[in-house]
């Protein structure tokens, strides 16, 4: 890697870096009970939940199993699950 | 010297001149005597439609300078002007604008740092500053520091360089002495000044990041980088000055000046006003047949160690003036730095330093004369004392 | 919502800051600025020699975002290139309260077109949690920690929304990370608005607060409720909408959520102090027509 002039970046390149290897627990979703509503899109602060089709989908490569998602879903559909299990 | 483009003006009104004709996109400057002047033309040029409305009045020096880093990363030819507490109240921006790369110019009037509280001249300011990657220019008279203001931006704003530029002239000595002065002219200005294209712009269409911090694996490297600009400054400002030369018609020195040096055996070396007093004697020394000749040190920072070192070179004897002092060394800077280059060299010339002018004390011819005539005691019985006040009033303490 | 803030960033799992910054930005989307001081929005972002931010940005150091902002704003104005780009600080509590007040003071005195969204965490959570004019009476920060004979922070909160609702700025608002669709539309109107607008968006911090990383929203909707954080629009000067509170919580119930509040429910006199945090919310509730 060759230093940029004055430190300045490129844009969006912190993609590299995969923070899903940080979680404990990932978001498992019961898509029977999912209404749709994005409360869940909404409220992630990495902005890895997105609707891939009709079904919301977290991106696992950066959800650092937050948990806010579960926490905040009205219809309880979203369940944190031991990584590993 | 052109006659008819003379005008005779105040050092402020000079450097106001200057800056106008350089056009720059954003002036934002705080008021702080002895610099106020040169912001109150600027905004008279302004009221009175000489000058587009580009200046902008700041809370403080800090926000002064932080407010040309933002109009500098939009691509805007930025300037500013302070002394003393302002200066060094925005020292953590000069270092920031330093290594962003940013070619802000500024002009310094000199001015000693509190305490005690003092508003006249010495060089406490800008020299306290000179470890924050920013060329140093200093200024002989009111003519000069106009010029070297134009030379600034084309320094500055140089692909090879993008290194910020402050011009030093002393103050109230310079800034509010009227002297006789060519005001440049637009025309010729328009030649000289190559424009300011920056390498990245903050812009929605092209988004980029500026002001990453950098961990200990790149962050020396970005340091050299300022460190090589410094080096690729120094034919820059050689250029500049040569190209000033053809276009205006005058020349104040490249890194140095050399006045009176030929088969010198005391030099002198002086940077500021000081210069002007010590080339009014000179001559007259000379004709009572002491070999003495002065450096004029015009650019501090890059330090144009291989240039100092060609011209003192042949010398008997090496007298350093300053208007600092680093406080717990006992020297003064220029002092310090002269010494240093010449340490591993094969330059055994002895150099002595004397401190003089802190707080504005007047310099008069008589006290460079007896300097000379000291330097020629020691050149013949050897160094005793390597640096010393040439003006402590012992009476006082 | 499009990504304009993008993943692999540093910051903890359960950021509120992250929240906030996903809505300014989506206020604004890409036609925008954003100068960022010190703190752990600008470190978590921008390691060299990556950056999760796909919009431009600068980070302007500790004290003074608001004058690097004032002058994007001079610059691009001068340039001729000022168009519709709005030019946004998006700045901590610390840099905005203490450090970097008299920048932002200057800023909005002169009338900058621009916006301030200040993320209120609360404290100096970049570098370890100690406290700031942000806050508020008793939290525990490591500066001002609960002790034997202290019960944490002695201070009221500043109130920096009325301060730059008297600087002139013509829109002024608070908001919180629990509200998305309030956030999103405050932070759009301030960029509409001509002149210098100011947001204060309420950034729930597991970290710092001390709370499970899952109940960022949870707690930060308590906030609201028991009216220790109002949330208001002031429109040149004079309190316009409020968010209305159906059923005022009690303040305990948002205390008890927060290890940085646990102090004040085990202490001699702890009782005494929940009252007078009582006492600010009740405040609140009246002041700004809350009820």
């Amino acid at each position: 890697m060759k230093i940029t002039h004055a430190a300045i970046v490129e844009p969006g390149t912190t993609l590299v870096n995969k923070t899903g290897g940080w979680r404990t627990f990932r978001p498992e979703y019961d898509y029977e009970l999912c209404n749709g509503c994005g409360i869940c899109e909404t409220y992630c602060p990495e902005s890895v939940i997105a609707k891939n089709g009709d079904r919301y989908i977290p991106d696992l490569d950066y959800c650092k199993g937050c948990g806010i998602c579960a926490n905040e879903c009205p219809k309880g559909a979203i369940t944190m699950i031991l990584e590993g299990k | 010297m052109d006659r008819e483009n003379m005008a005779v003006v105040d050092g402020a009104y000079a450097v106001a001149h200057a800056v106008k004709v350089c056009k720059p996109d954003v002036v934002a400057a705080y008021p702080i005597t002895p610099q106020t002047n040169i912001v109150e033309h600027i905004s008279h040029f302004i009221a009175d439609g000489e000058m587009d409305d580009v200046s902008i009045n700041v809370e403080s020096e800090h926000s002064a300078m932080s407010l040309l880093v933002g109009a500098g990363s939009v691509g805007a030819r930025a300037y500013s002007a302070t002394a003393s507490q302002g200066l060094v109240l925005m020292s953590e921006v000069l270092f920031n604008v330093s290594g962003m790369r940013l070619p802000i110019v500024m002009t310094v009037v000199n001015r000693a740092m509190s305490a005690p509280l003092s508003i006249w001249n010495d060089h406490q300011d800008s020299i306290s500053q000179r470890d924050a990657g920013w060329i140093q220019l200093y200024a002989e008279d009111v003519q000069e520091a106009a010029d070297m203001t134009a030379q600034a931006f084309r320094i500055a704003e140089s692909r090879n360089v993008l290194l910020p530029v402050m011009v030093c002239m002393d103050g109230f000595i310079l800034s509010h002495v009227y002297e006789p002065v060519v005001l440049l002219e637009d025309d010729l200005i328009d030649r000289f000044l190559r424009g300011y294209s920056p390498v990245a712009v903050l812009d929605p269409d092209d988004p980029k990041t500026f002001g990453a911090f950098a961990d200990p694996n790149t962050y020396t490297e970005f340091r050299y980088l300022q460190e090589v600009a410094m080096r690729n400054a120094i034919p820059e400002i050689e250029d500049a000055a040569n190209e000033f030369q053809e276009i205006f018609g005058r020349y104040q020195g490249g890194l140095i000046e050399e006045y009176m040096t030929e088969d010198a055996e005391i030099l002198i070396l002086a940077m500021g006003s000081i210069v002007g007093t010590i080339k009014e004697v000179i001559p007259g020394m000379r004709a009572k047949g002491v070999s003495v000749g002065l450096i004029k040190i015009r650019s501090f920072r890059p330090f144009p160690a291989e240039a100092i070192k060609k011209a003192v070179a042949d010398a008997g004897m090496i007298v350093v003036l300053d208007k600092n002092i680093s406080i717990g060394l006992g020297e003064g800077a220029l002092f310090t730095e002269t010494k240093s280059i010449i340490c591993n060299s094969s330059i055994r010339t002895p150099v002595i330093g004397f401190m003089l002018g802190h707080g504005g004390r007047d310099i008069p011819k008589a006290k460079i004369e007896q300097i000379i005539m000291e330097a020629s005691e020691v050149m013949k019985r050897g160094i005793t004392v390597e640096s010393r006040y040439a003006d402590l009033k012992e009476e006082l303490l | 919502m499009t990504q304009l803030l993008a993943s692999g960033h540093r910051m903890c799992a359960g950021c509120g800051d992250a929240l906030a910054v996903k809505f300014a930005l989506e206020g604004v989307k890409e036609r925008c600025i954003v100068v960022s001081p010190t703190g752990c929005i600008e470190v978590s972002t921008t390691p060299y020699p990556e950056s999760s931010w796909n919009v431009p940005w600068i980070h302007s150091l500790f004290d003074n975002a608001g004058a690097v902002a004032a002058g994007i704003e001079f610059g691009l104005k001068n340039l001729g290139k000022k168009g519709d780009t709005t030019v946004m600080v998006i700045a901590g509590d610390g840099a905005t309260f203490d450090i970097g007040m008299q920048a932002m003071s200057g800023a909005f005195e002169r009338g900058h077109d621009m916006v301030y969204v200040c993320v209120d965490n609360e404290a100096y959570m970049n570098t370890g949690i100690q406290r700031s004019g942000a806050t508020p009476y008793d939290a525990s920060t490591t500066t001002s920690p609960a002790g034997k004979v202290s019960f944490g922070n002695p201070r009221p909160k500043k109130n920096m929304p009325a301060i730059m609702a008297d600087h002139g700025s013509p829109y002024v608002a608070t908001t919180s990370i629990v509200y998305a669709k309030d956030a999103i539309r405050k932070v759009a109107r301030a960029a509409e608005v001509k002149g210098p607008a100011y947001i204060q968006i309420h950034a729930p911090c597991c970290t710092g607060w001390k709370f499970e990383t899952s109940k960022t929203v949870e707690v930060g909707r308590l906030a609201v409720e028991t009216a220790l954080w109002p949330m208001y629009e002031m429109v040149d000067g004079m309190i316009g909408k409020v968010k209305k509170i159906r059923d005022r919580r009690p303040v305990e119930e948002y205390l008890r959520m927060q290890g940085r509040f646990k102090h004040l429910f085990t202490m001699e006199g702890g009782d005494e102090e929940i009252a007078r945090i009582q006492a600010i919310a009740d405040w609140n509730a009246e002041h700004f027509g809350l009820e």
